[in-house]
């Protein structure tokens, strides 16, 4: 009973992080009918941005923890719009009336670019960083088994379940989120409306990208490590999630990320840890092949 | 009724491309403040086409689009419908999985914010059906609340000029009186011009100040609406189901 709650307290700080970073994939195929294969760097970038801001922050002495959280989560956020940004102008724009295979193949340039780039710049080595905040709760012991739940659980829980509303409320209620649902839809009759189709669009892949730096500063402070490779295997775990839940699904993209943290912390638990990836990829080819539409999405039919 | 000679839209020599086909191959027209004006034509003359050249959706390959004195010719469209110009287009093209109310937010999305509870409320008053629907997906409304929604929410911007693109497609003759009574009613009221493509001739014609025919892309005729009532040319083209006009000058 203990090393099940253990495993579930574990699975869903895992699909919490998963959920976060499927949502960029999700609005960006919402929106231009792409899977933006280069955002699990993104991702990559706002975790390394979390061990430099946290290293620097440490060297000048800005120890209180709220405080440097807030200044590192606020930075990883600006910087990685820009590289969010800029990777949508370079890389997708010039191509938004090519051919579909065209923008996957820049997606991929950009996503191995960006690998390079960091590489390069920090080194191939995993870089660690101290404990922000170490701690916890234990919620019960039995048997000699103590389930406990970290204060940096809690703190993704939060910070997620308060990033989600936000979000919710930014697509359901604001003129931004009605521009994005309208482009979404039929991108001609947006501009028609008097919508900015490229800054709408620009402003998706913001939003994305800010969601994967905080996704990226979580995991930082959960695992302690980071190196140039996270982004790839993380970022195709977040497709998976987009995909499970129903790709364009933007509660959908929640939900995946939720059961498939669920389903590799069950796995690894109680079946393999080696095997874990295999579990998490044996249900995108299930998706796909029985219901490709996903938990949450909708059939791609077009009534005229 | 405020009709002015002030030209407010005035295309020069515009001609444009559907893919490669050339749609329009030199348009003339000019339409004036306060007026209805009509373009009537078969199917595939260019009549849609036109009205997206003017929101810049292609872009005219050649010639001048002049809106209130200004080139809008190479705007893109959101900048063009902002300067004052709304379309509800061929097919209506509501957002299906947004609400009533949402489709008309966005409508209101280029008009200041302070006029948005006075807007809806014209709205609602000139189309009651859209208020007791205002919470419904705008894909689950006929064919006739549709059009209404496409109109109302292009007043919502509330334009200067309002294109029209087939407001009586397919729908029954009730409906058809009932638009073109609020497209009346617009324009006496509001003062806003408005620039309406029609198959239904007859009734376009009656109501339109004046009106141009359109034949493979070019103007062939032009007058009063009474004026191409009366033509005998339209009335056997359009009017009493013949043959088209001829083409104006080579093709």
């Amino acid at each position: 009973m203990g090393y099940f709650l253990q495993q579930l307290i574990n699975g869903l700080t895992l699909g919490m992080i998963y959920g976060l970073i499927a949502l960029g994939y999700t609005m960006v195929y919402g929106i231009i009918g792409m899977i933006n294969f280069a955002h699990g760097e993104i991702y990559m970038i706002g975790a390394f941005l979390a061990v430099i801001g946290f290293t620097v922050l440490g060297l000048l002495g800005i120890s209180y923890v709220p405080v440097a959280l807030l200044i590192v989560l606020f930075t990883a956020m600006l910087f990685t719009a820009v590289y969010g940004w800029t990777l949508e102008r370079v890389a997708y724009r010039p191509l938004r009336s090519a051919p579909r295979l065209a923008p996957l193949i820049s997606a991929i340039g950009a996503s191995i670019f960006f690998q390079n780039y960091v590489q390069l710049a920090q080194g191939a080595r995993v870089k660690p960083i101290a404990p922000v905040i170490s701690g916890g709760y234990t919620v019960f012991e039995e048997g000699g088994f103590t389930v406990q739940l970290s204060y940096v659980q809690i703190l993704i829980w939060l910070l997620t379940l308060a990033l989600m509303v936000a979000f919710a409320l930014l697509i359901q209620r604001t003129s931004l989120g009605r521009a994005q649902r309208a482009c979404e839809q039929d991108r001609a009759m947006a501009s028609l409306v008097g919508i900015d189709v490229n800054r709408t669009i620009s402003l998706t892949f913001v939003i994305g990208a800010t969601l994967a730096a905080v996704a990226g500063v979580m995991v930082t402070l959960y695992y302690g490590v980071v190196d140039f490779y996270i982004g790839f295997l993380a970022g195709i775990k977040a497709f998976t999630a987009a995909v499970l839940g129903g790709i364009g699904s933007l509660p959908g993209a929640m939900l995946g990320g939720l059961i498939l943290g669920l389903v590799e912390a069950f796995w690894s638990a109680y079946f393999s840890v080696e095997y874990k990836d295999v579990a998490a990829f044996t249900i995108l080819v299930l998706v796909l092949i029985f219901k490709p539409s996903g938990l949450l999405g909708r059939p791609e039919v077009e009534k005229v | 009724m405020s009709m002015s000679n002030e030209a407010l839209l005035t295309l020069e020599g515009v001609q444009s491309f559907y893919g490669h086909i050339a749609a329009l191959r030199g348009v003339d027209i000019t339409v004036r403040a306060g007026e209805i004006v009509t373009l009537i034509g078969a199917n595939g003359a260019g009549k849609s086409t036109l009205l997206m050249t003017i929101c810049g959706n292609p872009h005219a390959a050649q010639g001048r689009i002049l809106f209130d004195g200004q080139d809008i010719t190479r705007m893109s469209s959101h900048e063009i419908v902002r300067r004052g110009i709304a379309q509800a287009p061929e097919g209506r093209r509501i957002f299906a999985r947004m609400t009533v109310l949402e489709n008309l937010q966005l409508g209101a999305l280029s008009a200041p914010p302070t006029h948005y509870a006075r807007d809806l409320q014209r709205v609602f008053a000139l189309f009651p059906v859209l208020k007791q629907r205002s919470r419904q997906r705008g894909g689950t409304l006929s064919g006739g609340e549709q059009q209404m929604l496409a109109i109302g929410r292009a007043l919502m911007s509330r334009p200067r000029l309002l294109l029209l693109d087939e407001p009586s497609l397919g729908l029954a003759p009730l409906l058809v009186r009932q638009i073109f009574g609020a497209i009346r009613e617009i324009n006496a009221l509001e003062g806003t011009t408005v620039l309406l493509v029609e198959q239904d001739a007859f009734h376009a014609l009656r109501l339109a100040h004046r009106g141009y025919v359109m034949v493979n892309g070019r103007i062939a005729l032009t007058g009063t609406g009474a004026e191409l009532l009366a033509n005998p040319d339209v009335r056997a083209a359009y009017l009493e189901g013949g043959v088209p006009l001829p083409t104006a000058g080579s093709s």
